[in-house]
């Protein structure tokens, strides 16, 4: 029932499927950082474009995002991000686009962690004249980021299933295989549920874990 | 807090009775169309594939098309006795088990695999995968040539699988979700050919905004056996057959070929003799 598993690389696709997801986490946990100091920081027009960066972004499909990066900035604009193959320009694009969609989350999710954080502290570090930059640096932030893991781990685990979008432009990753697996094989069910069974072994642990780290590093109020 | 429990609950028993009718609505829509009352007969086509099998706002229009209209007319239903149904690749095995349709013609090649979830009727046509480039393009002269180019086709499909294990390794691939999506590129030369099907490609290049700008390469890569897919065990396959040959016979099969395929300059094969599989 499982011989024809030997004649794929399963392992390989799942392989790009954790590559694009660390990636594009790493990526969209800086640029979501950047975002959500913007929107609470003290210059208008930072806090104006961090709110429709957000607004706009998180409301355009993913799909629409990643196809954009190929057939507009790819194919049109003869955007190649310094690779020269169309494997490595379509990774490069994929992790492009999940960083741009992300980071809208990862920022919302961080905000609500700023909230947590009282006034008072903020109000205090200003006091004793420390700039914006050092309030949100050495008070605020360590403080939401210790608060916003559970939500930060959602979005991680959103981001790792939404690689699978990345099969849009080609990547070859888990869902690409799966595609092929069924055109050649005929086994739709079972080809469909070892797909979802890997992806349950990358997002369970992942939100088991981040789940007992949020636990742990909780600022307790 | 009691009352915020029961809002809760209160939710999920709707949120579930959502989802019971969807699943209701579905099973409804699949019911009514079952083969033998005598009424009407449920075919699965493509919905998006110019020149075999297209949903147009006048209907629908295909080589495809016509062959299960001839072919459901000889089993004694007319014209609006047919109920179309969309047939996705990945869903055509599914759709003959479950008998939610009594047959599809589907730009299905029939295959090993295949055959041993579901019985073909046919071949219909024999098509080959092959490349379409721009009109102006001389590059791509021989399959040899295919290495060192740029190709798009859709992801997962047997056509770019087979470019990637056999007929062009070191060809750069672009795989897309629809052949449609490779057009752009094609046009703007973002990529140098699109590959699949030469029967499927001879329908994009015929489509009106497309006329005159694409042409076929004509290297005969591999063999395609289209077959009409039916139940494993049905007997409307000798039926099917029966039609088939039938079609053939009286020419309106090279009008359909003609009619859908014609303006792109696609040379057909003759039609194949039934069950006669060339690998």
């Amino acid at each position: 029932m499982f011989d024809f598993l030997e004649d794929y690389d399963l392992l390989g696709a799942f392989w790009t499927t954790v590559q694009l997801a660390v990636l594009s986490a790493v990526g969209s946990l800086i640029w979501g950082t950047l975002l959500a100091a913007m929107r609470v920081g003290p210059v208008p027009l930072m806090r104006a474009f961090g709110t429709a960066y957000v607004n706009i972004v998180r409301n355009i499909p993913l799909t629409v995002i990643i196809l954009f990066t190929s057939l507009g900035l790819n194919q049109t604009l003869g955007v190649s991000l310094g690779a020269n193959d169309v494997e490595t320009i379509n990774f490069r694009l994929a992790v492009l686009g999940l960083i741009l969609y992300t980071s809208s989350f990862v920022c919302e999710a961080l905000r609500s962690g700023i909230n947590t954080v009282p006034v008072g502290q903020a109000e205090a570090a200003r006091a004793i004249g420390l700039n914006f930059n050092q309030v949100l640096g050495l008070v605020v932030l360590p403080q939401a980021f210790r608060s916003s893991v559970v939500p930060l781990a959602n979005v991680l685990i959103a981001l790792i299933k939404n690689t699978t979008v990345a099969a849009a432009i080609g990547v070859a990753e888990a869902a690409v295989l799966m595609k092929e697996m069924i055109e050649n094989e005929a086994q739709l069910l079972l080809i469909s549920a070892i797909i979802a069974f890997g992806f349950v072994v990358l997002t369970l642990p992942t939100g088991l874990f981040l789940g007992w780290l949020g636990k742990k590093v909780a600022v307790k109020r | 807090m009691k009352l915020r429990k029961v809002t809760a609950a209160s939710a999920t028993v709707f949120a579930l009775a959502l989802t019971a009718t969807a699943c209701g609505g579905d099973n409804n829509e699949g019911g009514g169309s079952g083969s033998g009352d005598g009424k009407t007969i449920t075919v699965g086509i493509k919905f998006d594939q110019p020149g075999l099998g297209q949903k147009t706002p006048q209907g629908y229009a295909g080589f495809d098309v016509d062959v299960a209209t001839y072919v459901a007319k000889k089993l004694g239903y007319n014209e609006d006795q047919i109920e179309w149904k969309e047939a996705k690749s990945a869903d055509r095995e599914t759709m003959l088990q479950r008998g939610d349709v009594d047959f599809i013609a589907a730009t299905y090649s029939i295959t090993p695999e295949r055959q041993e979830k579901v019985d073909f009727a046919g071949p219909y046509l024999l098509a080959h995968q092959d490349v379409l480039v721009r009109a102006d393009d001389n590059k791509i002269k021989s399959p040899e040539d295919l290495n060192n180019a740029k190709l798009c086709s859709v992801t997962g499909s047997t056509s770019a699988q087979n470019v990637k294990d056999k007929l062009a390794p070191k060809a750069q691939l672009q795989p897309y979700p629809t052949y449609s999506a490779c057009l752009p590129g094609l046009q703007n030369g973002a990529v140098d050919a699109l590959t699949t099907d030469d029967s499927i490609l001879a329908g994009y290049a015929a489509q009106s905004q497309f006329k005159g700008k694409f042409k076929l390469g004509g290297f005969k890569l591999t063999n395609e056996n289209y077959g009409i897919g039916v139940k494993k065990g049905s007997d409307l396959k000798d039926k099917i057959n029966d039609a088939l040959e039938a079609m053939v016979a009286d020419k309106a099969w090279q009008e359909a070929v003609d009619k859908n395929l014609g303006p792109a300059n696609y040379k057909n094969e003759p039609a194949p003799k039934i069950g006669d599989i060339k690998s």
